[in-house]
């Protein structure tokens, strides 16, 4: 006899957040629309900040860091905008509020598959911004690693829970990135300084700005944890 | 590519079970708005453990919307539903409900055996592989196992939205037109996995029409009109007759209330 719904071990927050996770990816793996399309897009994007600006070895390492986010900020909009939209299609979204698990495992399974890809794209744009913009990134790739998955997890868990709530919202397309970039400024403006500091020389890691990355990503994904299924809430 | 399209024996995890729990719920003076538009007013009705009941009412009566307060998946704008039968509540309760809605609530991205995999991974099923694996023989769809669900026809993906909706063997069943699209044969065992179920004691309330089959499952029947609850049968009342009233007062107490 099958066991009665009530008394099976309902999943941890860990577990169903690694579901979810899993079915993000293997979905993205099989139809490659976000993958395929912020790849494109950051690439683009970098390649028309150097045609247009054809900085200076000076110049690069002044506006690069600004540049370099703000493909990334775009990019992460453009990619985070379908989390939850494609969820209405079917209204898979109920299922997913149905199932015996704490509902922050459905912001933070989609939120750590946009990491994933969001990263991917990032380190698909490092290599071309460095030889564009002639830019030593190599030496500084672990530190630069550390600043760039920091701001990406801000992003990326910000822009989950934006498009939660905008997801059954008129207009969802544009009224997300009027919500998300405000939010979004502090981890650009701390990302390009601590980023900034990294195309110096010497480099150097700021440690300021590194807390203060930290810091936006505890508060937010707290907040994500508390407050998701209130968002989601119909 | 050889289709199975007739659905097998109800699966032994539905008709093997003889002990489900139930689980009753009480609408007591509930209003649902959307903004200005006024769904349900005042409903007021207690479902026992075990029942099984048709909710009547035209299109736009609010039935969906009853389902899906019912089901936890809205809140009441006001008055309050209590679920009885273990006092469950927030995940203990969840796992208890199976809710197919108007939309298949599936992947289409994904497999017929990944969608009921993954999901039964979201209720902690033991043995989920073989559990897939008996429902989708018994929903037909065996030799459909490895096609994405978006290749799957409207009936194919009814069936699936079913067996996703009852493979943690729910003790509540809520099933919103669960026949919509479906072929004789899937009616059938639509009707047979039922059957098993209201045997089994799970509770059952579900959306239906004066065409819809399997009416016969039901013991009681209450219908929507004018965004009131405008009738309940009781007990044991004649679904029949219910639904010849029920359809033919809804027509003049349709339109929206704002």
């Amino acid at each position: 006899m099958s066991a009665p719904a009530q008394s099976l071990q309902h999943p941890s927050l860990i577990a169903a957040t690694a579901f979810i996770f899993a079915r993000e990816l293997r979905a993205e793996l099989r139809t490659r629309e976000l993958l395929n399309t912020t790849a494109v897009f950051v690439l683009m994007a970098v390649v028309m900040f150097s045609f247009s600006l054809n900085p200076t070895a000076e110049e690069s390492r002044r506006f690069g860091p600004g540049l370099l986010w703000l493909a990334f900020l775009f990019a992460g909009s453009l990619m985070l905008q379908p989390a939850f939209v494609r969820e209405m299609a079917n209204e898979t979204l109920d299922a997913l509020r149905l199932a015996p698990v704490n509902p922050a495992a459905i912001l933070f399974g989609k939120a750590a598959a946009n990491f994933v890809f969001l990263t991917a794209a990032e380190w698909l744009m490092l290599p071309v911004f460095a030889a564009l913009f002639n830019v030593p990134l190599l030496s500084v790739w672990g530190r630069l690693t550390l600043v760039l998955a920091l701001g990406t997890l801000g992003f990326c868990v910000t822009g989950a829970m934006f498009s939660a709530m905008t997801a059954q919202a008129r207009m969802r397309e544009l009224l997300l990135p009027l919500l998300l970039l405000p939010v979004q400024t502090p981890v650009l403006v701390v990302g390009v300084g601590a980023t900034a500091a990294l195309m110096t020389e010497p480099p150097e890691l700021l440690v300021t700005p590194v807390k203060i990355l930290v810091g936006f990503d505890v508060i937010f994904l707290a907040t994500a944890w508390l407050l998701f299924e209130y968002l989601v809430e119909e | 590519m050889s289709v199975s399209s007739t659905p097998a024996a109800t699966p032994a995890f539905a008709t093997a079970r003889n002990a489900c729990a139930g689980l009753g719920f009480s609408f007591e003076k509930v209003d649902k708005r959307f903004g200005s538009l006024l769904v349900l007013r005042a409903v007021s009705f207690s479902i026992a453990p075990g029942e099984a009941v048709a909710l009547l009412g035209a299109n736009g009566s609010g039935k969906t919307t009853l389902l899906r307060l019912a089901a936890s998946l809205a809140a009441p704008t006001r008055g309050q539903i209590q679920w009885t039968g273990g006092g469950a509540s927030g995940p203990e309760l969840r796992a208890r409900i199976g809710f197919a809605g108007h939309s298949t609530l599936l992947y289409d991205e994904l497999t017929a055996t990944e969608n009921l995999i993954f999901f039964s991974r979201l209720y902690g099923l033991p043995a989920a592989a073989s559990r897939v694996e008996e429902w989708l023989a018994g929903a037909g769809l065996a030799a459909r196992r490895n096609d994405l669900v978006r290749t799957f026809s409207r009936g194919m993906r009814q069936r699936l939205a079913i067996a996703r909706a009852l493979i943690h063997s729910p003790d509540l069943l809520l099933f919103d037109e669960p026949s919509a699209g479906l072929d004789a044969q899937g009616v059938n065992w639509l009707a047979r996995t039922l059957h098993s179920l209201r045997t089994a004691g799970c509770t059952v309330l579900m959306s239906a029409h004066a065409g819809s089959p399997n009416l016969e499952i039901f013991t009681r029947a209450i219908w929507l009109a004018g965004h009131v609850l405008a009738g309940d049968t009781g007990p044991g009342g004649g679904v029949a007759a219910a639904l010849r009233q029920a359809e033919n007062a809804a027509p003049g107490e349709r339109g929206a209330s704002r």
